[in-house]
């Protein structure tokens, strides 16, 4: 980038002040409108009840560390990725392999279901996102037809189909987050503002919405506008990576996992955190979550091979999950909110209901 | 050169603070009536939350039933 003309008496003294002066702004202009804690406004509704939730199918089949899953929009099929570079996709009402692919490389971080349900992509250490059209005929070799279509310059952490099969949102352990044309291949949009590694990325939920938000290694929640490319609005409260984001299912809040063994939803509209959700005996890092079909729940797995359940309005633990035996890498709720799958270093998945 | 690149990082942070800053916001307690809004709204809908007959929980029922 060509350098900028400055303005008469700018130098970089004088912009650090300035920026020093805006940050503190923001932070005001945010204060002014911290009016009460979203705990408080959630006092009068009904605590909720007892839950029972319990392992209902166990999918064994892996060699190594599951590290990431999708679920199928048939709200019965899954795709999971593996440290031993398998992905596989699973009936989950079954149990049954349907089928399953071996990437080049090992650390398959990324994995997702395409809206169609005809293919999945896949990508980790290779540094790309490729993605496979799913045959009907289980003899046919998957990765004869692979197609290559994201390249980053470190490894893929997340990736995403946008509401079609044909674009694919994709962060990298490069810093960036690009959005890509799958037929052709070509970088539609990149985005650029994180200053470490991108963990995890989150479309909003909506028809015509266009934004989507990422967390990463330097502890920012950044949420991005998908078509000019710009880094609409920014979160730091976190005191360590940030691994997981997820929208609240109205598209109006998101949740995040961190490193610093706390997970925190951030309202978009007021623009600050509004809840956090930690112990003072949780002392491992949250590394994914997702919310139930209402909102009013949040799944979060953890580095303690547990999973904690969370009232979302009332920031109080509602159950924990016991049952994995070594850490929890990825919990999905299905699409019509009946189940939820957790994946973990101990090779396994897990459907809970 | 170094110096030129810092200047112009520099200034792209100050335009996107600027940015950030100039953002419309609601107050937290209009946010958080919208969030329980939402919630109670859906939650006959949560079959996580408020639980469905067995029967029709597809990972509730037994195995042995299968649907054809």
């Amino acid at each position: 980038m060509a350098c900028q003309g400055l303005a008469k008496g700018e130098t970089t003294n004088t912009l650090k002040a300035e920026s020093e002066s805006l940050k503190a702004k923001l932070e005001e202009e945010r204060a002014k409108l911290h009016d009460v804690e979203l705990h408080q406004v959630a006092e009068k509704i009904d605590a909720l009840g007892q839950f029972v939730m319990k392992t209902r199918r166990t999918l064994k089949g892996h060699g190594n560390k599951v590290l990431c899953m999708d679920w199928c929009r048939d709200k019965r099929r899954i795709v999971s990725s593996s440290q031993d570079g398998k992905v596989i996709v699973w009936d989950a009402y079954t149990t049954n392999k349907e089928h399953a692919v071996t990437m080049p490389c090992t650390w398959v971080m990324a994995c997702a279901y395409a809206p169609s349900g005809c293919a999945v992509a896949c990508g980790g250490l290779d540094n790309k996102c490729s993605v496979y059209p799913l045959s009907l005929d289980k003899n046919e070799n998957l990765a004869a037809k692979k197609k290559s279509v994201a390249m980053h310059t470190n490894y893929l952490s997340s990736c995403s189909f946008t509401n079609s099969d044909m674009q694919i949102l994709t962060s990298s352990g490069d810093g960036t987050c690009a959005l890509w044309d799958v037929e052709s291949g070509q970088l539609l949009q990149s985005f650029h503002g994180h200053s470490a590694d991108v963990l995890s990325l989150d479309l909003a939920p909506s028809e015509t919405g266009n934004t989507f938000v990422s967390g990463g290694c330097d502890k920012k929640a950044n949420v991005w506008d998908m078509r000019s490319g710009q880094n609409v609005q920014s979160f730091e409260t976190h005191e360590s990576d940030i691994n997981n984001v997820k929208y609240y299912p109205s598209g109006d809040a998101f949740a995040t996992g961190s490193d610093d063994a706390t997970c925190r939803l951030y309202d978009l509209r007021a623009d600050r955190e509004v809840a956090i959700y930690s112990k003072d005996s949780i002392i491992f890092g949250a590394s994914s979550v997702d919310f139930s079909l209402s909102g009013r729940l949040l799944f979060a797995g953890y580095n303690d091979y547990t999973i904690n359940v969370w009232d979302v309005l009332k920031g109080t633990r509602v159950a924990i999950l016991f049952g994995h035996e070594n850490r929890v890498s990825t919990v999905r709720v299905s699409p019509d909110g009946t189940a939820f799958c957790s994946g973990s270093w101990d090779n396994t998945l897990r459907i809970w209901a | 050169m170094s110096s030129n690149s810092n200047l112009s990082t520099m200034k792209r942070t100050v335009e996107q603070l600027k940015l950030e800053a100039s953002v419309d916001r609601i107050k937290v307690s209009q946010a958080a009536a919208d969030l329980q809004q939402y919630c109670l709204q859906n939650a006959s809908k949560d079959a996580l939350l408020v639980g469905v007959p067995a029967a029709s929980n597809p990972f509730r029922e037994p195995r042995s039933c299968a649907l054809l």
